[in-house]
């Protein structure tokens, strides 16, 4: 990471757009910030388009053929669709919402698969380095030590989710994206990961998905919340939990709808 | 309970019953002859097959007709039709599994093009042209054009033609099953494209690929009809792609039609049922060791 001072916002969302089909827009002017070190979470009913706002952030939204994108994201103030692709996903990682580590890989080449699927070659004793520090910043060091040859789906979900977070952070992201990352698991897997996340973001930039407005209440330091593609209310989560501005929020955080 | 009901109860027991026995019944009939086969061409082939029936090349006539007057096993054996076979396999992989392999990749990736969807349309029918018109087509490509005269080369051309479907369909089915999450899971860690091709998609569906090539494999195999009209048939061992090779299934025929001989058509059947047979175990064991998806 460079050393030139940075702003306390690593993201600014300004004006953005997104439609899958002309004029059919999932996520509506929304303008945001996402700060340095902190957890932020965005919330909101099925089909509210956090997670599209979240693919945007590395771009992965993309991959949809005809999507159509207005306004923009900075990441430490450079225009996110400016950069390469390649070097947007390095710096702004990814978690999903189903443990997806890579079938045919081993424990070890799944951790490093960033560095092998990149073409950079590193030595053995770098990657040694790499596999350990991601592991023991996941907390999964411990516990797959003696089998880092064995295929990465033969560990539980929650470990396969965690294996999946060391992939993310093995580059050493700026930001790391989690979509729902506790959704398909259990809820001892998923104090873990909320465990894991609370350590992250001593060095990361978290942005996370989320259903489970007491995950977000528990975990984050920033909340969002989306409603039919708009961003009807961003602050503080304490704030917007207890003093909410907007009756849609107010209403969502009460269980009226959602 | 009404007592219709039970009635009815009583009724739909028997008619289960029956049912079952037709249906194990159904099973048996299949069963039986795919047994007899084997029992018939194992009792009759078994005596030809030796080392020599390995190496050495068909016997004319002469020799064979000899053999049988004496009551003698017949000297020579399927070598020509061997090398032939593992030739012409061999070249008609060479074409038809890369381009079969990127055929049905594209056709995954842009399923809902209306290119892609024309080429899975023309991958059906292709499965479905009679061999015998492949056999034809290449003798007009290759036999007419470029080789100027029967050919291995041409035998490959109408196997490979064979192969491209079955592999395509293989392909592109195999594919489908790979998770979503597992390309986006690639893509998210910066992967360009192809690479995300050739170092997740086909390693994942490595087990799935195989079988596909493997099963296209062991049906061209045991085709006859093409090869008479591209590979025509050799009597020598031969490695020469430009010129006329045999193959196994040509040597069947060829034995069929010498009454001095028919011994070893059952030789050479038999050897051929099991050379089909282990291909299939083998992709079956393939499928199963490296399944990942």
């Amino acid at each position: 990471m460079n050393n030139t001072p940075q702003s306390e916002n690593v993201l600014e969302i300004r004006d953005l757009f997104i439609a899958y089909e002309p004029g059919r827009y999932a996520v509506k002017d929304v303008s945001a910030h996402v700060r340095r070190n902190s957890i932020t979470a965005i919330m909101g009913p099925s089909g509210c388009g956090k997670s599209t706002l979240l693919r945007a952030m590395n771009r992965m939204h993309e991959l949809y053929p005809n999507i159509e994108t207005k306004g923009d994201i900075l990441l430490d103030g450079q225009s996110i669709f400016s950069m390469s692709v390649i070097e947007l996903r390095r710096k702004v990682g990814m978690v999903f919402q189903r443990p997806n580590p890579f079938p045919n890989m081993t424990i070890y080449e799944n951790v490093v698969a960033g560095f092998s699927l990149n073409d950079i070659r590193l030595k053995k004793s770098q990657r040694d380095d790499i596999v350990e520090n991601a592991l023991r910043n996941v907390a999964l060091w411990d516990e797959v030590k003696e089998s880092l040859y064995r295929k990465g789906t033969f560990l539980s979900g929650g470990q396969q989710q965690r294996l999946c977070v060391a992939r993310a952070i093995a580059f050493n992201p700026e930001v790391l994206l989690l979509d729902e990352p506790t959704s398909a698991l259990d809820p001892i897997a998923t104090s873990k990961i909320e465990d894991l996340l609370g350590e992250l973001k001593k060095k990361y930039t978290l942005v996370l998905v989320t259903h489970n407005m007491s995950q977000a209440a528990r975990i984050s330091d920033d909340s969002m919340f989306m409603y039919l593609g708009e961003l009807v209310e961003s602050g503080h989560t304490n704030t917007l939990f207890t003093t909410p501005k907007d009756p849609r929020t107010e209403a969502y955080l009460t269980g009226k709808f959602g | 309970m009404h007592p219709e009901l039970t009635d009815n109860i009583a009724r739909r027991n028997r008619t289960n019953g029956r049912f079952r026995y037709l249906v194990i019944a159904g099973s048996v009939i299949t069963v039986v002859p795919i047994f007899l086969i084997v029992g018939n061409l194992a009792i009759k082939g078994y005596r030809q097959i030796n080392l020599a029936f390995f190496t050495k090349p068909a016997p004319d006539t002469f020799q064979a007709m000899m053999a049988a007057a004496s009551g003698e096993i017949i000297p020579g054996g399927i070598a020509n039709g061997l090398t032939g076979s593992l030739l012409m396999v061999l070249l008609a992989s060479f074409i038809a599994i890369p381009l079969g392999l990127m055929t049905g990749i594209f056709v995954y990736e842009n399923g809902t093009r209306r290119y892609a969807r024309f080429i899975r349309s023309l991958t059906e029918i292709l499965q479905g042209v009679p061999s015998i018109i492949l056999g034809i087509i290449a003798y007009l490509w290759v036999v007419k054009n470029i080789t100027r005269g029967y050919s291995a080369l041409a035998g490959s051309v109408s196997l490979a033609i064979m192969m491209l479907p079955l592999i395509i369909r293989s392909t592109e089915e195999t594919m489908r099953m790979i998770p979503i999450a597992i390309r986006e899971a690639a893509f998210a860690l910066g992967t360009p494209y192809y690479k995300m091709i050739y170092k997740i998609l086909i390693p994942v569906s490595f087990s799935g690929l195989a079988t596909g090539v493997l099963l296209a494999l062991s049906r061209i195999l045991g085709e006859t009809a093409p090869l008479m009209l591209t590979a025509l048939g050799s009597p020598a061992v031969s490695f020469d792609v430009t010129r006329p090779v045999s193959a196994v299934p040509l040597l069947i025929w060829d034995f069929y039609n010498d009454p001095n001989m028919v011994s070893l058509v059952w030789s050479a059947s038999l050897f051929l049922m099991f050379f089909v047979l282990s291909m299939n175990l083998l992709a079956r064991s393939v499928a199963s060791k490296h399944k990942y998806i």
